[in-house]
């Protein structure tokens, strides 16, 4: 980790510290966005971190929103080949594009489609060697999407999403959430959110600048780091503020007025 | 790696402008994207090509004016003249009908008055060359003249497109109006992508499918949000993996501000339209060639397929103007000049975030 160019968010998330072990171990992560600024640039970020050389990690990624050659093209260019990463068992995709959980009518629950895509979860979690069993990312793209798969059953997402915490204790992986803040934010009762906003341990929001967006700067980054406990003490919550330039092979990262 | 690179002349072609030789009307995007044009030459440029296929476009509509029929008749027009073949959904009785109303392009006799007119701006040639430095991409119209099968062709409003282009076999016309549910609308758009699946490398024909007005009062799914949502969802998947482009119009104002939302983010591309008043002196004094102006378009989000990086444009909101009574084009609003004792700057083109007197022009 100390060879790599580490960024802000890097130094947000704790990934400057020592690589073992993985600092977001058992960690929850919810990554925010809105229509005007996208947080994809987080997750891809994220998978690149999680499967740098010096890492052990293996991510089970599921998809709602694109498929795996729109991840793939862009990984490609952050410098990480997924085809291989698939190949080599380290990047697992579940493509959920097509994903209907049956409507009542038939006879079925929507939750039996989330039930299944947990019980997926949990034997692909199961059925990976000793080693790499504790060291998991399961990394979702995007709760929104998930919510419409289950026919608006945000219940069943609820449900959903507590079983996959349960897997963070339970096996000590980390779970990487995206949602579109914005789609709760004029809701009266904006539960799941809530929720999700409450069981995470590290919250990244994207959004716009006050005075909108511009070419040099995309946009800013909330990273609200909740206390950790690690054998040097407890550190309390954090909160980083800085602005970002989203470019095809890299993200800059940069405190406001700062940019060189 | 060391390698030259390669002399910039001003005869230079711009890669992009370079159509696919296999298929008429698609044309290379940046990281393996193909585009279609949107029936509208300042659009396309607009957008940075078109519509990238396996895209899916919405169009937020303006329950004041119906200046979404104008972007869709375009988009349709365009894909019948290249033999792209088109589905078409709407909530009205005669879907069909509609076909009528689709502008055919512009006559030879046309082109031929814009070509004198490209004549004599090749005297101003060398100020207009300064724009190549700025990082504009100027098509180049002289040698796309004499092509017939143009990427984008300009569209006479007034003439209606000959009845030989819309056969039976290459346009489907579907109702959603008198169905239960979209189990239908579905099935068709389904069998429709089947057709365009993209095979690696290949690109067979590219399809269009234009839905106007998906959840308009008379059709019966309009207050099924859930299953709205589901629909678009399983389309947006479908034709990810084809060669087609999916246009969606909806009036926002029927939805909810949270189903709005879901549905602004499942758009890979988001515009909206809106109404001009028709005397509103303030706006008149505000904005130059006010009295030309249609309506308005906003640009909310730019397909980013295959990227993490954001298309940010310099304007994200243009006039809709008709040349002529007959062709539509989009203009970069610029503000009327202010007088000097009110000390404003003066000239500048206006984008909807920033600017000061965004007051009028809030989306």
């Amino acid at each position: 980790m100390e060879n790599q160019n580490l960024n802000l968010l890097d130094r947000a998330l704790g990934l400057d510290g020592p690589s073992e072990p993985w600092p977001l171990s058992g960690r929850v992560v919810l990554i925010e966005d809105c229509v005007e600024t996208s947080g994809s640039f987080v997750l891809h970020q994220l998978v690149k971190r999680s499967l740098s050389p010096t890492s052990s990690n293996v991510i089970i990624f599921v998809a709602f929103a694109n498929p795996f050659s729109h991840y793939d093209r862009i990984l490609r260019k952050l410098g990480c080949n997924l085809v291989t990463q698939r190949d080599n068992k380290r990047f697992i995709f579940f493509d959920m594009l097509m994903l209907r959980c049956p409507d009542v009518d038939e006879g079925k629950s929507s939750e039996g489609g989330l039930v299944l895509l947990y019980e997926k979860i949990l034997k692909t979690i199961c059925g990976l060697p000793g080693d790499k069993k504790d060291y998991v990312t399961i990394m979702i793209d995007d709760i929104s999407l998930v919510e419409v798969a289950a026919n608006g059953g945000s219940d069943y997402v609820l449900d959903f999403l507590h079983y996959c915490h349960a897997l963070t204790s339970e096996f000590d992986c980390s779970l990487i959430t995206l949602n579109h803040e914005d789609i709760y934010s004029s809701m009266e009762r904006p539960t799941l959110i809530l929720q999700m906003e409450y069981l995470a341990d590290i919250l990244i929001k994207a959004e716009p600048l006050s005075t909108g967006l511009a070419t040099d700067v995309h946009g800013q980054l909330t990273v609200l780091n909740k206390g950790t406990s690690h054998r040097l003490g407890r550190s309390g919550n954090k909160i980083h503020n800085f602005h970002y330039k989203v470019k095809e092979n890299t993200v800059e990262y940069f405190y406001p007025g700062s940019r060189v | 790696m060391a390698t030259t690179k390669p002399r910039l002349s001003s005869f230079s072609r711009n890669l992009s402008a370079v159509s696919s030789s296999q298929t008429p009307g698609v044309k290379c995007g940046p990281n393996g994207t193909m585009f279609v044009s949107s029936g509208i030459a300042d659009l396309d440029k607009i957008l940075g090509g078109g519509f990238p296929l396996g895209s899916l476009v919405m169009v937020m509509e303006d329950a004041e004016a119906p200046h979404h029929m104008l972007l869709l008749r375009n988009f349709m027009s365009q894909g019948l003249v290249h033999g792209q073949p088109l589905l078409y959904a709407s909530p009205s009785k005669d879907p069909r009908g509609f076909l009528g109303t689709l502008p055919s392009p512009a006559s030879l006799k046309h082109d031929k008055s814009r070509d004198r007119e490209s004549e004599q701006e090749k005297g101003l040639r060398i100020a207009w060359q300064y724009k190549k430095y700025m990082g504009e991409n100027q098509p180049n119209f002289d040698s796309h003249r004499d092509n017939k099968q143009d990427y984008c062709n300009e569209f006479d409003l007034r003439k209606p497109l000959e009845r030989h282009y819309f056969t039976r076999q290459r346009v489907n016309c579907v109702g959603i109006q008198d169905s239960k549910n979209l189990a239908a609308l579905q099935e068709h758009c389904a069998s429709f992508l089947a057709q365009h699946q993209r095979n690696d490398g290949s690109c067979a024909l590219a399809g269009r499918i234009a839905i106007q007005s998906l959840c308009a009062p008379q059709c019966e799914h309009s207050n099924m949000d859930w299953e709205m949502l589901s629909f678009i969802k399983s389309l947006k998947g479908m034709v990810r993996s084809s060669n087609a482009v999916v246009v969606i119009t909806f009036p926002p104002s029927l939805l909810s501000l949270s189903s709005t939302k879901r549905w602004q983010h499942m758009a890979d591309t988001l515009l909206s339209v809106a109404a001009i008043p028709d005397e509103d002196k303030e706006l008149a004094k505000l904005l130059s060639g006010y009295q030309d102006m249609v309506g308005l378009l906003n640009v909310h989000k730019v397909a980013r397929l295959n990227t993490q990086v954001p298309f940010i444009l310099e304007a994200t909101t243009f006039s809709i103007k008709l040349q002529k009574r007959r062709f539509l084009v989009l203009e970069c609003l610029n503000q009327a000049p202010v007088d000097g004792s009110s000390g404003s700057s003066y000239g500048t083109s206006g984008s909807c975030s920033g600017s000061s007197k965004a007051g009028t022009l809030d989306f």
